[in-house]
């Protein structure tokens, strides 16, 4: 390994210390609930370590919950995760033409909004790959282990508890869309008519299975949103 | 139960890893289709918007602390606390309202 290699990892694993408490925290009360459809420690730890995706896990344990088909799982999943199409493709355009092809699988193995965050905060004209795995080195096995460990000790937490914690993954949510939501309208606009359409079509249609509202409401509304109000080029 | 939740698991695992994978090594230019890239700018916060709520109501012993805690996640996100200080002031709002529910 280069210096420079050696150095990124170096970095990338002190910049995913704080990732890797916080994934910690929040996948802990991710087990909750995949205790609570069904899953066994070691299904939580594996679906954790290949998913890594709060938002995405979520969804897809509604769907288990409610014994979908397997297909509704894939769009939901799809939906839930769709944003990680974008991170990936920006950091696609990161890659310097003398880094070897099989670095691209690597790093794309673990995309999450933190990480994404930080190799892209770190600036830079390239991406050097060693300091996503340094942030991996943090941010895998504390969402994994955590997974695994909300998922065993469920028993030993009382009623208040586990009420109180099953609020976190929905606290991480409102920390990802609140802030933009207030610098710009349209996202604001987005998220209020998201909460008051999601409360309705709860109220009247309770038929419907909360995964399957969840794509039917962001295909409409992103898509609505997309049509009336497209970002141009240079918005991001 | 009639679904096997191993089979659950290859399907979510198999779609959430292409997506994070492909991209990175299929795509090389700029998507430049407007309409795209601006369904895929909203459709994080819709999403994660629609399974927020009303779920976090449904969520506690009680729709008060659910609903307290809400208020007070978008409350503290908006006044820029951190992903992890929201998501502890959320349970900490559900753990103290429930004491006097």
């Amino acid at each position: 390994m280069t210096t420079d290699n050696r150095q990124a990892l170096m970095d990338g694993f002190r910049d995913g210390i704080p990732i890797g408490l916080g994934y910690f925290v929040v996948s802990f009360t991710l087990g909750i609930v995949a205790k609570y459809v069904g899953l066994n420690p070691i299904q939580g730890f594996v679906i954790s370590l290949l998913n890594n995706a709060s938002a995405g896990e979520y969804a897809a344990f509604t769907v288990i919950g409610s014994d979908a088909p397997y297909f509704e799982i894939a769009l939901l999943t799809l939906i839930a995760n769709a944003r990680y199409v974008l991170m990936s493709t920006v950091l696609s355009q990161k890659f310097s033409p003398d880094t070897p092809f099989y670095h691209r699988i690597f790093v794309g193995f673990d995309v999450t909004d933190e990480i994404f965050g930080i190799s892209v905060a770190r600036g830079g004209r390239w991406l050097n790959p060693f300091y996503n795995y340094g942030a991996m080195l943090t941010a895998l096995p504390g969402w994994s282990i955590g997974t695994a460990l909300g998922i065993m000790a469920w028993n030993f937490f009382p009623a208040s508890a586990i009420s109180a914690l099953s609020v976190a993954l929905y606290g991480m949510f409102l920390a990802v869309i609140i802030p933009p939501a207030r610098k710009d309208k349209i996202i604001g606009g987005a998220v209020a008519v998201s909460f008051l359409m999601s409360y309705l079509a709860e109220t009247f249609l309770p038929e419907i299975s909360a995964g399957n509202r969840t794509i039917a409401l962001t295909i409409l509304i992103a898509g609505a949103a997309a049509i009336l109000y497209p970002v141009k080029e240079n918005d991001k | 139960m009639t679904h096997d939740i191993w089979i659950y698991i290859a399907v979510a695992s198999a779609v959430t890893l292409a997506i994070k994978i492909l991209p990175l090594t299929l795509i090389r230019g700029e998507i430049k289709n407007v309409k795209i890239r601006s369904f895929l700018h909203y459709v994080p916060y819709v999403t994660l918007a629609v399974m927020t709520f009303p779920a976090i109501i449904h969520a506690t012993q009680s729709p008060i602390s659910g609903g307290l805690a809400l208020v007070t996640g978008i409350f503290a996100a908006w006044k820029g606390a951190s992903l992890f200080q929201v998501a502890v002031l959320c349970c900490t709002v559900v753990f103290v309202a429930e004491l006097f529910i």
